[in-house]
């Protein structure tokens, strides 16, 4: 089972409209692996990951994924939570939508891991850059998946934030399968058994 | 099943959450239709009987539904929260029925206030009436989510809208009218039901297919 | 998989003979109304557009409804066509069925003519199709949600008419009233001449838009691949 890849791409395309973002990408990723993707802007780095994810279809190509939604994580450009909501109702809603077994525990640790507890009650709105990118973190991470997609996750994050992220991203490597796109290549150098540069549109 | 309808009770409960806390649609909805009912007073000539008076209250009630649905996704566009529960493992249609039972909660709310102050101004409502009232919010709520959600992902959204939402909305107010004025109200209410059964089915199928690629 | 279309020369050829035929008949062959003279006429073009327009409609749904299930590539413009089409064969309804008014009753407009009514509110409905499709950027998102809406379409053609059919309990019917094709043979024949015909010219029509279309995109994507 260990031999079957994750992740296969084969001849992937993605325009939009008149405008191909992505021509003719071919990999495979293993369990356990972790890609770091770079590019310049506009290279396609963030619709690649929206592929992975389902987010969008490719236009061209096939790319299939092995595993199902419920074991795939995504921090994206944007926090995917309400702004008006805490950040503890927030992970109440994803929690239950991914059916996290013991939901209560594995929020309140996340929170712990990730420094926001003492801001668990705080609306998101209220909450600095930082804040809400450890948030999409802790929501991406609260249903511990399989696969884990990150986009450029750092740039948002504080000094302490982002130390929080190797960290967590550390303890994945082997474990989960990642695929991290990032204008900081040389942090993720010890963990990642992969690169793709994505050349400029 | 039941991890279902869990679900859309999760989704409905945070919709009626955030609008609690931020108090911003449905405050606007009850003066909106308060106001449009002033307005038809004085749009109506003076000896035209009570009839036309329904014809109006299915117009405000239609207009009123549609600020609140120009709302409705809001809180999921923000923060790209919509993705976040596109990507959940849970049934897309499940995010369809959570957010048509808030908005039909919103909009049972206004008219609370909108009906007696129709009774007050113009004329009296019977049961018919209020059973039209009942099962066209229904339509009204189930339809409008959906297209609703087609608005948001197109660039034009507040002035797409009414354009999509009013010739769907055009039975809905053929079979309102129908059961306040008509001398065989049961007609008009079983067509209402028909409408809400054929689109509320067709909405709960189609919704996966307008927030997916 | 598909197999080798007609010709569209030789359809349109057909077409065109078809409809020659039709006015043939129309004029020489049908016998001339008792009531309404020579404006009944119109009825042998009115109908037949109707019918093809709900037909387009239908197409379109059928086509919206493959692309939601089986992710064609060729759906898509196949879908927004057949809805192009119908909007132009609805709007030839309500124009027709406007003369016919005018012709028979002196109004340019009724609401007594449950038809009309309903061509009217599906006109605006489909209208709006256009304005939604281009308000979104091309792409999977836009084919998808274009064809829940063409369905949604189709949907509405029975729930319309017979929401109309009752509200004509409370709209006050005027006096007008417009009978029946009691057809003799001959009106009936040439009325199937007359649908036949605009059939198949609403058939060349959409092969000929379709293709217009589907060169359109390639033209592009060609751009794009030469594109440096």
């Amino acid at each position: 089972m260990a031999d079957t890849p994750l992740v296969v791409a084969r001849g992937v395309e993605r325009r939009y409209g008149a405008r191909r973002v992505l021509r003719d990408l071919s990999f495979e990723l293993g369990h356990g692996d972790a890609l770091v993707v770079t590019g310049p802007n506009g290279s396609g780095k963030t619709t690649l990951l929206r592929l992975l994810v389902g987010l969008a279809v490719p236009s061209r190509g096939t790319l299939e994924v092995g595993v199902d939604r419920a074991r795939l994580g995504f921090v994206g450009h944007e926090p995917l939570v309400y702004r008006e909501l805490t950040a503890l109702e927030n992970l109440d809603l994803f929690g239950r939508l991914y059916r996290v077994p013991e939901r209560r525990e594995r929020i309140g640790m996340l929170l712990e891991r990730f420094g926001l507890w003492d801001a668990r009650g705080e609306r998101v709105s209220a909450f600095s850059r930082g804040m809400t990118q450890r948030l999409a973190l802790c929501r991406a991470l609260l249903h511990e998946p399989e696969l884990l997609v990150l986009d450029e996750p750092h740039s948002a994050l504080d000094a302490q934030g982002a130390e929080l992220l190797d960290e967590e991203l550390d303890q994945l490597a082997g474990r989960s399968t990642l695929v991290v796109a990032t204008h900081e290549p040389a942090r993720l150098d010890a963990l990642s058994t992969a690169r793709l540069a994505l050349g400029a549109a | 099943m039941s991890a279902y309808l869990g679900d859309v009770a999760a989704l409905a409960r945070k919709d009626l959450r955030l609008e609690l806390r931020a108090r911003d649609t449905l405050p606007a909805m009850l003066l909106f239709v308060l106001a449009t009912l002033v307005v038809f007073h004085f749009a109506l000539p003076a000896d035209v009987g009570d009839d036309p008076a329904y014809g109006l209250l299915w117009v405000a009630l239609v207009f009123t539904s549609l600020l609140g649905l120009a709302r409705a996704w809001v809180p999921e566009r923000e923060a790209g929260a919509l993705d976040g529960l596109v990507l959940a493992p849970s049934d897309r249609s499940a995010i369809w029925l959570g957010k048509t039972i808030a908005s039909l909660a919103f909009l049972a709310a206004a008219e609370v206030v909108a009906l007696p102050a129709f009774v007050l101004f113009f004329a009296p409502l019977d049961a018919n009436a209020l059973a039209g009232v009942v099962l066209a919010s229904v339509g009204i709520c189930a339809v409008g989510s959906l297209v609703s959600a087609m608005a948001a992902a197109s660039r034009g959204r507040e002035v797409l809208l009414p354009l999509i939402f009013l010739p769907l909305a055009i039975p809905i107010v053929v079979g309102g009218v129908g059961s306040s004025i008509s001398e065989e109200p049961a007609k008009f209410l079983a067509f209402l039901g028909l409408y809400d059964a054929v689109f509320a089915i067709l909405s709960w199928a189609a919704f996966e297919y307008v927030v997916t690629e | 998989m598909s197999m080798r279309k007609p010709s569209l020369t030789l359809l349109a050829s057909l077409a065109t003979a078809l409809a020659a035929v039709a006015v043939a008949m129309i004029f020489f062959v049908a016998p001339e109304d008792a009531d309404q003279g020579l404006s009944q006429k119109i009825f042998y073009v009115h109908v037949p557009i109707a019918l093809t327009a709900y037909a387009c409609f239908g197409l379109a749904a059928w086509k919206a409804f493959r692309l939601l299930t089986t992710r064609g590539d060729r759906y898509d413009l196949e879908s927004y066509t057949g809805v192009h089409q119908g909007t132009i064969f609805g709007a030839l309804t309500l124009v027709t069925g406007s003369i016919w008014a005018k012709a028979s009753w002196g109004v340019w407009w009724t609401w007594s003519s449950n038809q009309l009514v309903l061509f009217l509110v599906l006109f605006l409905f489909y209208c709006a199709y256009f304005m939604l499709r281009y308000s979104i950027e091309p792409g999977p998102r836009r084919e998808r949600i274009s064809a829940v809406y063409a369905l949604f379409g189709v949907a509405l053609v029975p729930v319309s008419f017979l929401a109309i059919r009752l509200a004509s309990d409370f709209i006050h019917p005027t006096v007008f009233t417009r009978d029946g094709p009691q057809m003799t043979g001959e009106m009936f024949a040439a009325f199937c001449v007359s649908w036949a015909a605009i059939t198949l010219l609403a058939y060349v029509m959409y092969r000929v838009e379709l293709a217009g279309k589907r060169t359109d995109a390639n033209l592009r994507e060609l751009r794009e691949v030469l594109a440096p």
